[in-house]
């Protein structure tokens, strides 16, 4: 019966049998109104295989698999049979890893039993204490240990990718972040540059705080900087609480080989630290890599290509005179950070649910104000409901209330793709994209869509595909968030 | 003495991974030995029921 | 003694109960004979306690073939008239010392086998297993069945057994269990064992050929005609080990098709009942899911002594019926030693080592590990009228063992 539900799963059929050839079964066939020759003919040991579909090509080509489809075993009963960590444990007896999702209240405990059976664990919960954090990242040292969390949402161990991670080439590019989103664009950036990373390792959103004291971020340190493959090492995060940030500088001043720093969200790094290079955004941190690895040339701002200006050009030619405000509707919680960032810069005011500035606060998250840059990752949002990496229906909806005001003039979007990450980010949201783009013809004026994808032309989602799509529905689509950003800047000059 | 996070960095993975199976999934379909554990609270997480218990068991 | 203490106390007692019985098959006799409590008009039925309006539609294909076959009415309707009016009255085979697989229903004139227990002397009733009627079919063909069972086969057997002063059941299941068999849904080996006895039994009762062809045809040519056993084995056996004190080791489950229940040891004759989960299976061609019906019988009975899918690790073959690997069969049985309270030191099985069955579902365990009992079950129509549609895996609703601890609680005084 197994195999009778693998065949009737493929498309195009509408009814299978598999059966032994008893008289039996040759009368239950009879009764469901099937005949044939070889049916009659068949003895009680031959296995007699019926099926019904759409077309002779789809008959053909599941009788032709047959072969396959008898080979395995379908099983049913959705029951998954390891409950614990013990379990786990004693299925794979030499595991060195142990990847934690489970509710934060539990997290720490079962991280704690992990350690105990000297594993390294990768903690994606986040709402874990700070406390916890401390008193596991500690034991964790004593033993030699890496914790890469709590609320660490990538890594790319060995060219492996856990968690929200990109199919990413290997190389001699060594990253540490307590960004998951943040540590996807670096990395996706250096593939597409064509260089590769050795590891990214991610430490959790608390780690670099002064409570913490940015334990893993250190053992991270010393790990790349004793790995032969790893030959330049690059940090990335927000801003490192105040004694972190020396302690971090000093460590860096240390390491022997290039170190780049991108801490976004801060101006520049005090003059006594001139060994370690400074990167304002992710971008920069990529060009100061190439810089060190490929011989590539120094850091600058990036000017706008010829193609850049004429589509500025062209857009805001369209737009009706109301128009005028910029709506950034943000998966990664890092681009809605950094593109706050790059636009504060350009000496525009920009509000959000994630501000930079107390005084930027939004007063509702639903409620957009004058330039506004929504991340749609934070927690009012996941509360019991996917994350907008996974499901897009939220930032759908929220696509729709902005294309009703009059007075936007742009949609700044992000894609992300990679493990773990909606089969189809742009598919989720391209009906409402266009809807909008629609809703702001019809008012007499144009509604300007700006687009990063974060990705690599290995991941599932297909890079190309996506970035046609976007491009067919009228998006302008820059492969980061940082010439997104910097595009939309120029946008509204 | 053998560093573990060095070993960590050059050795294959071996995975336990307790909790959202499609983690596991996007492991195993990079090749990786992963092992998922459906793991539920005590009790389903009841409180008044991991009270009870305490008492019982 | 603490409670806790006390608890453990008495579970081990509730599992040696279980372990010590020794299901000995007696007579074959009709319901009316032998079972307690059922009276002229009565039909009992599997699962907790219901009302004909509440019944699913197999439940009540069943019953209405009763009603036909006991001549009680001559149409469909009629019947139903009748279970409408109350005329018939309804009851759980539980509260009778019987049990019943699918739809089970018993009326009065049915032969059930007769299992005693010779280890504390009660008796447990059955009734014979057939593929059709039980499953709410109520067409002239099952009915025909159990006319042929009422008036041929089980009288012709009960002579047998009779000449050969009954049938120890034991050693057939034990032989059994290393056959192949999870004395649930898998019963060739134990059948054939049956059927050899009581073919050599039949011989030496020298009764007219129109009445020992037919029967040995019947015994030897039917898969499950041990589960009948089985199930009145599991009920005799489990029957002394309800009712001890600080017990929270289950003694009972069983569906009505509507619900779920269970009954513990410690806590009396309540039944602790939810909504009857869903069936997801594997199918016989020509259904589907949207046929399914819900789970229903008193077959669990047998898990609830340790057989059925928690020895399922010794039988690789029921798999392709149920649609599970061999190494999830074993893990399930593994998964079983967590939520019991003892092992029994019979009933083995080969392929795991000779580990014995696990013995007595401790409901605290259930509800500390999320673990709920794992049965393997045959599947029916929503519908009345069909025979069986598919075969699989399910779980009783934690919901009765969370309520069945929260009693315990409340009864024993535990703050």
């Amino acid at each position: 019966m197994g195999v009778n539900k693998r065949l009737s799963d493929a498309a195009g059929v509408q009814n299978t049998a598999v059966l032994m050839g008893s008289e039996k079964n040759k009368e239950l066939l009879a009764d469901l109104g099937v005949h044939a020759p070889q049916i009659d003919e068949a003895q009680p040991n031959d296995l007699i295989v019926e099926v019904v579909a759409d077309s002779r090509q789809v008959v053909d080509a599941v009788l032709g698999d047959l072969d396959q489809a008898l080979k395995f075993m379908t099983t049913s009963a959705p029951v998954s049979v390891w409950r614990t960590f013990e379990d786990g444990l004693a299925q794979k007896p030499g595991a060195n890893l142990e990847v934690i999702s489970i509710p934060g209240e539990y997290a720490a405990s079962e991280a704690r039993k992990a350690l105990e059976a000297n594993l390294h664990v990768f903690i994606f919960s986040s709402n874990v204490t700070l406390d916890d954090e401390l008193e596991l990242k500690r034991r964790a040292s004593q033993k030699n240990l890496l914790v890469m969390g709590p609320d660490c949402g990538t890594s790319l161990i060995g060219g492996v990718g856990i968690g929200f991670a990109n199919a990413v080439r290997q190389g001699t590019i060594g990253a540490i972040g307590a960004s998951g989103t943040g540590l996807q664009e670096f990395t996706c950036q250096i593939h597409n540059a064509g260089l590769g990373i050795s590891h990214a390792i991610g430490t959790g959103t608390n780690d670099v705080s002064d409570a913490i004291g940015g334990l893993t971020t250190l053992a991270a340190l010393d790990a790349l900087e004793d790995d032969p493959g790893t030959k330049i090492i690059v940090f990335i995060s927000k801003p490192p609480g105040k004694k972190m940030l020396e302690k971090l500088l000093e460590r860096l001043d240390q390491c022997k080989k290039p170190a780049i720093c991108c801490f976004l969200g801060i101006d520049h790094l005090p003059d006594t630290h001139k060994k370690v290079k400074f990167a304002r955004t992710i971008d920069e941190a990529v060009q100061w890599t190439i810089y060190f690895e490929d011989d590539g040339p120094a850091v600058s701002k990036p000017n706008l290509r010829p193609e850049e200006l004429k589509w500025i050009k062209n857009e805001r030619a369209r737009w009706s005179p109301k128009q005028q405000y910029l709506r950034g509707i943000f998966a990664g919680g890092t681009f809605c950070y950094q593109s706050q960032q790059i636009m504060q810069d350009a000496g525009l005011e920009v509000y959000s649910n994630a501000p930079l500035e107390p005084r930027f606060a939004l007063e509702h998250p639903d409620r957009s104000r004058a330039h506004t840059l929504v991340d749609m990752g934070d927690e009012y949002y996941t509360l019991g409901k996917p994350h907008p990496m996974i499901d897009g229906a939220l930032r759908k909806q929220r696509i729709l209330t902005e294309s009703l005001e009059p007075q936007v003039a742009i949609l700044f979007l992000d894609f992300i793709l990679g493990y773990n990450a909606s089969a189809d980010p742009v598919g989720e949201l391209l009906d409402a994209i266009l809807e909008a783009r629609q809703t702001a013809s019809q008012r007499g004026g144009a509604l300007t869509v700006v687009a990063s994808i974060c990705g690599t032309d290995g991941d599932p989602q297909d890079l190309d595909l996506q970035t046609r799509l976007l491009q067919e529905a009228g998006a302008i689509v820059f492969p980061s968030n940082a010439r997104a950003a910097s595009f939309c800047c120029k946008l509204l000059e | 003495m053998p560093n573990k996070i060095d070993e960590l960095l050059h050795k294959p993975l071996i995975v336990i991974n307790l909790g959202l199976k499609m983690f596991a999934e996007s492991l195993e379909d990079q090749g990786v030995e992963v092992v998922q554990v459906d793991w539920t609270p005590p009790a389903g997480g009841d409180q008044e029921l991991i009270d009870l218990l305490d008492s019982l068991l | 003694m603490d409670i806790k203490q006390k608890i453990e106390k008495a579970n081990e007692e509730t599992a040696q109960r279980m372990i010590q019985g020794e299901p000995v098959l007696v007579d074959i006799a009709p319901a009316g004979e032998v079972i307690p409590g059922l009276q002229d008009r009565m039909i009992l039925h599997s699962g907790p306690p219901i009302e004909w309006a509440r019944m699913c539609g197999a439940q009540r294909g069943a019953i209405l073939g009763i009603a036909l076959y006991e001549g009680w009415a001559n149409t469909v309707e009629g019947a139903q008239a009748l279970l409408e009016e109350g005329d018939i009255l309804l009851g759980p085979n539980h509260h009778h010392q019987a049990v019943g697989p699918m739809a089970r229903t018993i009326s009065k004139s049915a032969p059930v086998w007769v299992v005693e227990n010779k280890a504390f002397g009660n008796r447990a009733f059955c009734r014979q297993v057939e593929g059709r009627q039980q499953f709410g079919e109520y067409s002239q063909e099952p009915l025909e069945g159990l006319r042929r069972w009422r008036d041929i086969w089980a009288p012709t057997l009960r002579t047998a057994l009779a000449k050969i002063g009954g049938l120890d059941l034991k050693p057939i299941m034990i032989q059994a269990l290393q056959m192949g068999d999870e004395l649930h849904n898998r019963h060739s080996a134990a059948s054939s064992l049956f059927a050899n006895k009581m073919a050599f039994a039949i011989a030496q009762a020298d009764m007219p050929k129109d009445a020992v062809l037919p029967t040995l045809g019947y015994i030897t040519n039917h898969n499950l005609i041990f589960l009948g056993l089985a199930m009145a084995a599991g009920k005799a056996i489990s029957d002394p080990a309800h009712g001890v004190e600080y017990s929270t080791v289950v003694t009972a489950m069983a569906r009505n098709g509507a619900e779920f229940g269970i009954r513990v040891s410690g806590l009396g004759d309540e039944w602790f009942t939810a909504p009857a989960p869903s069936v997801d299976g594997l199918y016989l061609p020509g259904y589907s899911s949207e046929d399914a019906g819900f789970d229903m019988g008193d077959s669990a009975i047998t898990e609830t002594v340790g057989w059925g899918a928690f020895v399922i690790g010794g039988a690789p073959g029921i798999l392709s019926l149920v649609g599970g690997t061999p190494e999830q069969a074993l893990a399930y049985s593994r998964e079983m030693k967590k939520i019991t309270v003892a092992t029994h030191p019979t009933y083995l099985m080969p392929a795991l080592g000779f580990m014995g069955a696990s013995v007595g579902i401790d409901i605290r365990k259930v509800v500390q590990t999320n673990i709920a009992p794992i049965i393997d079950t045959a599947i029916a129509h929503k519908d009345p009228g069909y025979p069986i549609i598919g075969a699989s895996l399910v779980r009783p609703p934690m919901e009765c063992f969370k309520q069945a601890l929260i009693a315990f609680g409340r009864k024993y005084n535990v703050n």
